[in-house]
């Protein structure tokens, strides 16, 4: 039987970079998804509301492993083929979507009514107002829960373990296999977890309060 | 697409869709109950404690806050195990879910806590209330109705996050899907209606939720 040393550690510690370029892949996903849902949700169409509104109910309402599950067996289904990498794209990206668009809903609706009123009067078109008036406002807010959001995105990317994708829980589980010390291959496998969220979860709630300072001014 | 569902197989096992149901529910609730009181012990740590107790408080908040839900079950799992701690699927599930939701919920709860007026503290001392008197009327119960909808949606995340202890097979919703998918193999089908059953359990726990506040915490206050 193998015993946990440091080929051991490399072997999960190269995972991180599936978990990295799988995180990556959802929230660049996610991020355009998020907008389109964004802008849906704060619409004045009524279909694209409720499109946009049923799109985030379903995906903030069922558990992330269960999305998963579906995509990776409803894809055959569809007649397409899938593996793992895409299954696990698919569904976080979704999921993310559903997620950071109601995040960015809020801090575009945080835009007081007249900056849209003024953007009228001076008859920008949609396009326009939002593009030159409304989204650059609103991204300087969406910036902090943003960044904290991605700590969400890293961990929920632990789930395609259970489909078999070859991130770092994955290869935890692969080790303690071998080993049998599941004491510290998941004390390890933690522990790099915590070294790619906890600067990001810092760096937001730094933001966060400079935030609130220049807010309180 | 020429493919022709068959939700026969799945609606035949609805009694055990049914019992696991009830078994998430189980779960959700009790780890509900029993991380809002870890997360209240800790939240009074966190904002009148002495330092090293506040510096423990903060050290399980970051660690678990900023791990993976599924990292930190299979810790308990199988981890826990090789210590001597020897419990069922069941039971490791439960104290995962519980420490999960301690964590988040001392956040939400601390942030409630530090949103009371100092002075109406003052009032509580000039009433002569007790120490305990004073968390508990004066500053706990207005705090979590202050935060109850953060409180609640958190809430709602465990439940649905709760589908991962599937993969340690504790008998929830989502194990029983897992068993029924490989025997009749119809695992788009079983899937689709047990995402609708989560759906309508989120629907009915935020209703639960709106209720318990209506009840209880419904009172007029400055705001």
């Amino acid at each position: 039987m193998r015993t946990f040393g440091f080929p051991e550690f490399l072997f999960i510690l190269e995972a991180a970079k599936w978990t990295v370029a799988l995180s990556l892949i959802a929230f660049i996903g996610g991020a355009l998804g998020g907008l389109l849902v964004a802008l849906g949700r704060t619409s004045e169409h009524r279909l694209a509301q409720l499109l946009s509104g049923g799109f985030i109910q379903i995906f903030q309402g069922t558990p992330l492993l269960l999305q998963l599950f579906l995509v990776f067996f409803g894809a055959p289904v569809l007649g397409l083929e899938i593996n793992p990498w895409v299954a696990a794209g698919v569904a976080l990206t979704l999921n993310s979507s559903a997620f950071l668009g109601e995040i960015w809903r809020g801090c575009i609706q945080a835009i007081p009514a007249g900056q849209a009123e003024a953007a009228h009067a001076l008859s920008l078109s949609y396009f326009s107002r939002m593009r030159f008036v409304i989204l650059p406002q609103a991204m300087k807010i969406a910036l902090a829960p943003t960044v904290g959001y991605l700590v969400q995105i890293i961990k929920g990317t632990s789930l395609a373990a259970i489909i078999g994708f070859a991130e770092i829980t994955r290869a935890g589980q692969i080790i303690n296999n071998a080993t049998f010390q599941p004491l510290i291959v998941f004390s390890v496998v933690a522990g790099i977890y915590f070294a790619l969220c906890w600067p990001l979860s810092l760096l937001a709630s730094r933001m966060e309060r400079r935030q609130a300072a220049a807010l309180a001014r | 697409m020429n493919y022709t569902f068959q939700f026969g197989d799945v609606f035949a096992a609805w009694p055990l869709l049914l019992k696991g149901t009830w078994n998430t529910i189980e779960l959700s609730l009790m780890a509900m109950v029993l991380g809002l009181a870890l997360a209240i012990v800790c939240a009074w740590g966190k904002t009148a404690g002495p330092k090293p107790l506040r510096f423990v408080i903060n050290a399980y908040i970051e660690l678990i806050r900023n791990t993976p839900f599924l990292v930190q079950l299979f810790f308990f799992f199988f981890a826990m195990p090789a210590l001597g701690l020897r419990w069922s699927a069941h039971t490791a599930a439960l104290t995962a879910m519980v420490i999960n939701l301690g964590a988040y919920a001392t956040e939400i709860i601390r942030a409630g806590i530090e949103s009371i007026p100092k002075g109406q503290i003052e009032a509580g001392l000039a009433l002569n209330l007790k120490r305990h008197e004073i968390f508990r009327f004066v500053i706990l119960k207005p705090a979590l109705k202050a935060i109850y909808p953060a409180l609640t949606s958190q809430f709602i995340l465990l439940m649905l996050s709760s589908a991962v202890v599937s993969a340690i097979s504790a008998d929830d919703l989502t194990s029983v899907a897992a068993n029924l998918q490989s025997q009749t193999f119809r695992s788009f089908e079983i899937y689709i209606v047990v995402a609708v059953i989560y759906l309508l359990l989120a629907l009915a726990f935020s209703a639960l939720f709106r209720l318990i506040y209506r009840v209880s915490l419904n009172y007029p206050d400055r705001r």
